[in-house]
């Protein structure tokens, strides 16, 4: 039963007897993994590329619980690159100002004379805030983006309004000049 | 029971100093706080763990004491293992309540061996004798279970040290989702993009990961086996899909998608399969949460103009908000066991700080004092919460106690680290 508790002086065998009426449940190998050992294990730190079943862990006939397979997607990054199309928002605000109705009419005639051509609409916000609520905050301002394309006369099938929220800052820096260059809508061709 | 050993929190009324116990600087464990009643336990050096891979006793030690529920007593430099028989009366004199040591044994097929004993020195009764055989890779996952188990015979409660956390790392244009022990040691990434990763899940079972991806330049959810690696896209809609949520018995993921026009609440089953909307409010609905029993979904909404926490039945229909203090709370996380849930509000000032409900009196207290707290997440046990935060300009994780008085930073390797999310019990 234990390695422990075998070969040990005779008074020591009785103590650990009792012991373990003491102890109750507490299994002299429960951190044995009850896990089946799987042939696509790969331990801690080795890359991804390693030969199946190559690791230490699997050497002793037991699985590694602590073992994590990473994966790296990093090639199919398929960002498209920024174009110079940007529309920029004042603080807490989704409204397509004035001073950008060149940039949104310019896409708008793009679009309408291409109409196999389409754009991504990227709603970006600035750090302030949770991850996920920002997500949804640029949410808003891709599709006040499309919203104004559509207004004049863009295919909605040409359009996607998706957002990064604020984990792609264009400029670094916790004050309002970093902050307004972040809020922003970038319009980039697929 | 011993009324020394066995002491309850909250009942000892002589607040104690936390001490800083000289962890290893390999461990960075930063703990501050006054600490309620706590256990004083001594745990020796391990008899040979310094030839082993990880220092078991500083695990062991730096575990407890994160707890908030325990004082170290200094051991050093007593030279003991599991097969000492320690002066109790010694023990006693130097206020130890209880005393462990064990030994760290290199087997000869390279796994490695622990035994240890932990005693009761006021008794002079031993409470636990265990050994324990496991693969090089899992000695820091035994170091941890060690904790646990000296952690539950000493407070009667289930420890969580043995369980992981995930988190994503941001550094030089690169972002890696890691899974590391629930002390932020022993990272090992599961997935690593040129694009943004945010928004980690554990399933129920510890098994899979969810989370959301911008690799194929928009916000995708997939789920991914910790194991194998193995991933699928559960949620590829057009417009955004973002904030995964499984439901705590694992049959269903809550998200958020943009697929009709704003952000609205969905659940799915787990393969992406019978999705179903859940909101159909003007405005945003985002960042489900699922109660404990699986009966209700708590989410973020902006209907009632900023982002308040509301609450309703885990098939949707009418909600009612839960947070009512100030104009923006945000990333609610619903305890294990039912009763609290903790959020971030911002103030008046711009800050952001970790608050805590009581989901029975709708008591709130504030946890922090800090200003950009972010995503926290229960520990299984519902006795402490991780979550992130910054200092001197860099994203770093935190644990707390649930009184706020003890906490500690957690120091992965990464430098910039963020969105920490805790595993289930291991199994």
């Amino acid at each position: 039963m234990t390695s422990f508790l075998h070969g040990r002086a005779a008074w020591l065998a009785a103590f650990g007897a009792a012991v373990l009426v003491l102890t109750g449940c507490a299994s002299n190998t429960r951190v044995e993994p009850p896990a089946p050992v799987e042939n696509r294990l790969v331990g801690a730190g080795t890359p991804a590329t390693v030969a199946p079943g190559a690791n230490a862990g699997a050497t002793t006939g037991q699985a590694a619980q602590s073992t994590v397979t990473p994966v790296d997607v990093t090639r199919n990054d398929t960002a498209a690159n920024a174009g110079g199309r940007v529309v920029y928002f004042d603080f807490d605000s989704y409204v397509v100002k004035d001073e950008f109705r060149g940039v949104v009419e310019s896409n708008a005639r793009r679009l309408s004379a291409d109409r196999k051509r389409r754009i991504l609409i990227e709603g970006h916000t600035d750090e302030r805030g949770g991850h996920e609520y920002n997500l949804a905050l640029g949410q808003r301002r891709a599709e006040a983006v499309l919203k104004s394309l559509t207004l004049l006369g863009v295919s909605e099938a040409q359009l996607e309004a998706v957002s990064f929220g604020k984990e792609k800052p264009v400029v670094g820096g916790s004050n309002e000049a970093a902050w307004a260059k972040n809020r922003r809508a970038e319009l980039k061709d697929r | 029971m011993d009324r020394r050993l066995f002491l309850q929190r909250g009942l000892g009324g002589c607040a104690a100093l936390a001490t800083v116990f000289p962890a290893a600087s390999q461990f960075r464990v930063e703990i501050s706080g006054i600490g309620a009643a706590q256990v004083p336990v001594a745990i020796a050096r391990f008899r040979d763990e310094d030839k082993a891979l990880h220092p078991v006793s500083q695990i062991v030690r730096a575990d407890l004491e994160r707890s908030g529920l325990f004082k170290l007593v200094p051991t050093a430099p007593d030279n003991l293992d599991e097969n000492a028989r320690p002066v109790f009366t010694e023990w006693r004199s130097r206020n130890a309540d209880a005393l462990a040591a064990g030994t760290v044994t290199r087997l000869a097929d390279g796994r490695y061996d622990l035994r240890y004993r932990l005693w009761d020195v006021v008794k002079g009764t031993e409470l636990i004798a265990q050994s324990l055989a496991v693969p090089k890779e899992d000695l820091r996952l035994a170091a941890h279970r060690i904790a646990d188990d000296i952690y539950q015979k000493l407070t009667g409660e289930r420890g969580i040290f043995s369980t992981r956390i995930a988190y994503v790392s941001k550094g030089a244009g690169r972002y890696t989702l890691f899974v590391a022990d629930a002390d932020g040691e022993g990272s090992r990434s599961a997935l690593g993009s040129a694009q943004p990763i945010i928004s980690p899940a554990w399933s129920p079972e510890g098994n899979e990961l969810a989370y959301v991806s911008f690799e194929t330049g928009k916000p995708v959810v997939y789920v991914q086996d910790v194991l194998n690696g193995r991933r699928r896209a559960v949620a590829e809609f057009r417009g955004s899909n973002s904030a995964p949520a499984f439901s705590p018995d694992g049959a269903q993921l809550a998200v958020t998608l943009t697929r009709d026009g704003n952000s609205e609440l969905y659940a799915m089953g787990r393969q992406g399969d019978n999705l179903r909307r859940l909101t159909t409010a003007p405005g945003i609905d985002t960042e489900a949460a699922w109660s404990s029993d699986g009966r209700s979904i708590y989410f973020v909404s902006d209907r009632g103009g900023g982002p308040q926490v509301y609450r309703m039945g885990a098939s949707g229909g009418n909600a009612e908000r839960v947070t009512f203090s100030g104009n923006y709370n945000i990333s609610p996380a619903l305890s294990p066991d039912g009763r609290y849930m903790a959020y971030i509000n911002r103030n008046g000032g711009n800050q952001f700080r970790l608050q805590l409900m009581d989901l029975n009196s709708g008591t709130v207290t504030a946890l922090t004092d800090t200003n950009d707290d972010e995503s926290p997440s229960f520990a299984p046990n519902s006795r402490l919460i991780i979550y992130a935060s910054r200092a001197g300009g860099r994203d770093l994780l935190m644990t707390t106690t649930l009184d706020g008085l003890i906490k500690a930073r957690l120091s992965p390797p990464q430098a910039d680290v963020r969105e920490p999310v805790w595993g289930p019990y291991s199994r």
